[in-house]
């Protein structure tokens, strides 16, 4: 047994029992609805930012993206402007690209060896991966939003018509929102590839797991709230709404299920920041993404550029002198 | 390499599961527990730099050590000067401390290695490398895994680990099997450059005095000398005035070059591997045929350099500061001669400095003029601030405004592929314009399938200062994919020639060739043109560079 995954899985279970209990046996509401998720969206804001802040005092001494395209040169010869841009337009795309649609992991291919057979080696694209992410990042950035219902009111038309999309298919009562069985599913593929494929089974760390757990908990907790137990819906919303207003009340009958859903948000919220999840800041400030390659069109500054010892051609020559005038080389000075 | 393993022997030890096989895995499934047991092997590391060679350029920690050896003569306060070494950079190095946060550990970058292609050595995963130094990186300066430490078995979960000799080893065998080929960095989803992060960790290691002799003696070299192979200036002369004769044998004209010419309208700097050693040593005639021709028939006006006799740059391999150290020579000899601007040879990483750094470190080159070739009028304005350009877009531009006179049927009997050097792909872009050279100056060329070429490319598995001896099993390891893909279009289309314009890879895929695809022979692209091009005055040519005898030359004498 691998405990990179158990001890995650043991703690995300563990957080959801202590608030679960928490409130249904010590009657802790008010910590669990009202103190841990202010406390975690202040952890989100403060450590999100000190850590974008943080990447953005490091300097960028040097223009150095990865090329991955025809270079703009010769006026004939067709540039490949996306991928490598040698303006902030072509930067701007590449980067919206690779942002929205994960361009980089859209390349991915997997290789195989053939041995005894051919001896070769073969590369096939590997879609899986990207398809899975895309499914994740989407899925839960829908999800997201249409959690702004409970804390607008009036619901913005926005959201409401999200959801109208989102649950489109029509399926069962109170109707299926495709976004939330979608997360799920996603979270679930990308744990199977972590737990079943050997290289990145290596790879992998308990700071790996245990997002993935912790979103699972929390899609499973909403699926469970939405679609098999019943919530009630009305205090749940004049709980988020007094959060939201900044003048916080704790509603009679809602159960233990809700209090261990928004603890597990509020513990993702408040991981975020220290984990690997700010992937979503970095992004960003990828300099071999977000800079043109016109290196040698337009000279970058290296704010820390200091001055070194080199062999100047001086100190060469007296070196040489004599060989070079007895091979009939060019000297500065004769003696 | 008859004590070497066999191309078989080599391929059976392939295996891409981790789990499987006999390779050391601890039951914990951590790869952190089995640092311990990291052995560095013979075939597999490159022996540790002379101490006089790190004396040349005042680096520190010279000293005779060996990597076999328990005690690495280290200063006392080591892990502190790593620790101050890692802050360092965090701070100066952007690329440095987003790289350390980010990775999501996705696993696209794992099967994209040449290292791990050709090895099956987990730890040579982009990834796991990569987390080599991070365990390190997250013990010593992520507040979490600081405070998750605390607890019992808290820091194996944050996945951090202090920095103790077992792990320097580990660092120092697996930082010294990358090649900082970038191929990672072209499928990673937020562009983690690998090179970046082993770059760092070479740094590192010479603040210890850990670097390799096959980098750090020809760094010393350079320094002193102008160039990696320590060739001094009458030897340096010698050396092309006899291509010169060989050229003259071949084609019946002198093309004698000129030196350190004062007022020349350019300065030409190749790598010194070129003057040094077949085949590279063609493509330098070649270099030599086109500029008497241009200066023949156009009037310009080349000079080459014994003072700036280098294009590569193994200080990249060492530290920025000794990359700036050896670069600054190009410029200083280009405003001393006061030529117009500067043409650079066909190389690999040297291409990777010029593009993204010589401006930067050691310029503005405000002493020069924008370039433009002023035989077809182009203005590169793609090299207009760092006034160097690339001598394939230089010959590409001659070739579409019809300023060569070609004879392709010279290389008739040469059935092509070619070589994207990793640098010039990764790091700068530079794909059509060898292509199209190709295109003109040989009728035969076919494409390696599209996952080997372009910004795919795979690196030749020495580069990056790896390419010496006694590591020869690594470095036909790393060659395996691209040898691969070579056997292939040789199978397939009968290629016996790969082109390239890399001074490393002439000599890298030479033995690449030898080992995995011993009849494909290893080409520089000047070579073919050297080989095609006409010489005003020229005798009728029977033979090429090489002196094998040209395509149809040897039916005609039959009749």
């Amino acid at each position: 047994m691998n405990q990179k995954y158990l001890i995650p899985l043991t703690a995300v279970f563990l957080l959801f029992i202590v608030a679960y209990t928490g409130v249904e046996g010590a009657g802790l509401q008010w910590f669990f609805g009202i103190v841990f998720p202010y406390a975690a969206i202040i952890a989100f804001l403060a450590g999100f930012i000190y850590k974008v802040l943080g990447w953005a005092s490091s300097a960028v001494p040097f223009r150095i993206p990865t090329t991955c395209g025809q270079q703009k040169s010769l006026p004939w010869i067709k540039q490949n402007c996306i991928d490598n841009p040698d303006t902030s337009t072509g930067v701007f795309i590449r980067m919206i690209l690779e942002i929205f649609l994960f361009r980089s992991l859209f390349r991915n291919t997997k290789a195989a060896f053939n041995k005894n057979a051919s001896n070769r080696l073969s590369y096939s694209w590997e879609i899986f991966l990207w398809v899975g992410a895309l499914a994740f990042h989407y899925s839960f950035l829908v999800v997201l939003l249409r959690h702004f219902r409970f804390f607008t009111s009036p619901v913005p038309s926005c959201i409401k018509f999200l959801e109208y999309f989102d649950g489109i298919v029509q399926l069962g009562l109170p109707g299926i929102f495709i976004s939330g069985v979608v997360l799920l599913a996603a979270t679930l593929f990308l744990l199977a590839r972590r737990i079943f494929d050997a290289k990145v089974t290596y790879i992998s760390q308990a700071a790996d797991y245990f997002p993935l757990f912790l979103i699972i908990g929390i899609a499973a907790t909403g699926l469970a709230m939405r679609y098999f137990t019943k919530v009630d819906i009305i205090g749940i919303k004049t709980l988020t709404m007094g959060l939201a207003t900044l003048s916080p009340t704790i509603p009679e009958g809602v159960g233990g299920l809700f209090y261990g859903h928004i603890f597990l948000v509020s513990i993702l919220f408040a991981y975020f920041p220290a984990s690997k999840l700010m992937h979503m800041g970095g992004i960003f400030l990828s300099p071999t993404r977000n800079m043109a390659n016109n290196t040698r069109a337009k000279r970058h500054v290296n704010p820390w550029n200091y001055d070194v010892k080199t062999h100047t051609y001086e100190e060469y020559e007296d070196h040489f002198r004599e060989k070079m005038i007895e091979a009939g080389l060019p000297v500065d000075k004769k003696e | 390499m008859s004590d070497e393993l066999k191309p078989d022997e080599l391929l059976d030890k392939i295996d891409y599961g981790p789990r499987s096989g006999s390779r050391p895995d601890s039951a914990s499934g951590n790869w952190m527990d089995t640092t311990a047991s990291v052995q560095i092997r013979p075939g597999m590391y490159c022996y540790a730099a002379k101490a006089e060679s790190v004396e040349t350029l005042g680096l520190p920690n010279a000293r005779e050590w060996n990597p076999l050896d328990k005690d690495w003569k280290l200063p006392d306060n080591w892990q502190e000067i790593i620790f101050q070494g890692l802050k360092d950079r965090l701070e100066k190095f952007r690329t440095f401390k987003v790289f350390m946060d980010i990775c999501v550990r996705c696993g696209a970058c794992a099967d994209k290695c040449h290292f791990f292609l050709g090895t099956g050595d987990p730890k040579n995963m982009p990834v796991l490398r990569a987390e080599l130094l991070r365990s390190v990186y997250r013990n010593d300066f992520s507040t979490a895994a600081k405070i998750l430490g605390k607890i019992p078995g808290g820091k194996a979960l944050a996945g951090a680990r202090p920095m103790t000799i077992d792990v320097l080893k580990e660092w120092w065998y697996y930082f010294f099997q990358c090649t900082e080929c970038r191929r990672c960095s072209v499928f990673c989803p937020y562009g983690i450059d690998t090179a970046e992060i082993t770059i760092m960790a070479r740094e590192i290691f010479n603040l210890l005095g850990l670097n390799i002799d096959w980098i750090a003696t020809p760094v010393s070299n350079c320094f002193k000398t102008g160039n990696h192979l320590g060739i001094q200036p009458h030897a340096f002369k010698d050396m092309l005035e006899f291509f010169v004769e060989d050229i003259e044998d071949v084609t019946g004209v002198d093309c004698t070059p000129q030196f350190q010419k004062k007022g020349a309208d350019i300065l030409f700097i190749t790598p010194s591997g070129d003057v040094f050693a077949d085949p590279g040593t063609y493509t330098c005639e070649g270099y030599l045929i086109l500029f008497k021709y241009l200066k023949d028939k156009y009037g310009l006006d080349v000079t080459w350099s014994t003072y700036a006799s280098e294009g590569g740059n193994f200080g990249f391999f060492t530290s920025h500061e000794t990359m700036k150290r050896l670069n600054a020579k190009m410029y200083a000899e280009a405003k001393r001669l006061g030529v117009k601007w500067i043409l650079g040879g066909e190389c690999g990483h040297m291409w990777r400095v010029l593009h993204q750094y010589m401006d930067t470190m050691n310029g503005p080159a405000d002493f020069l003029e924008e370039p433009v070739n002023p035989i077809t009028g182009t203005k590169f304005e793609n090299a207009r601030s760092t006034k160097m350009v690339h001598i394939t877009e230089f010959t590409a531009d001659l070739i579409k405004h019809g300023k060569l006179e070609l004879d392709k049927s010279r290389n008739a009997n040469r059935i092509m592929t070619f070589h994207d050097s990793c640098n010039p792909a990764r790091g700068m872009g530079l794909l059509d314009e060898p292509r199209y050279i190709i295109e003109n100056v040989c009728d035969n060329f076919y494409e390696m399938p599209p996952n080997t070429i372009r910004e795919q490319t795979f690196c030749c598995g020495s580069g990056s200062g790896l390419n010496a001896g006694e590591n020869m099993e690594l470095r036909m390891a790393g060659a395996l994919p691209r040898a691969n893909a070579v056997k292939y279009v040789h199978e397939k289309f009968g290629v016996n020639t790969l082109g390239t314009i890399c001074a490393i890879d002439r000599a890298t895929l030479t033995t690449l060739c030898e080992y995995w695809v011993p009849d494909v022979e290893v080409y520089g692209i000047h070579e073919l043109v050297g080989n095609a091009l006409i010489l005003p005055g020229e005798k009728k040519r029977t033979e090429d560079l090489r002196f094998e005898p040209l395509p149809g030359v040897e039916e005609e004498e039959d009749e």
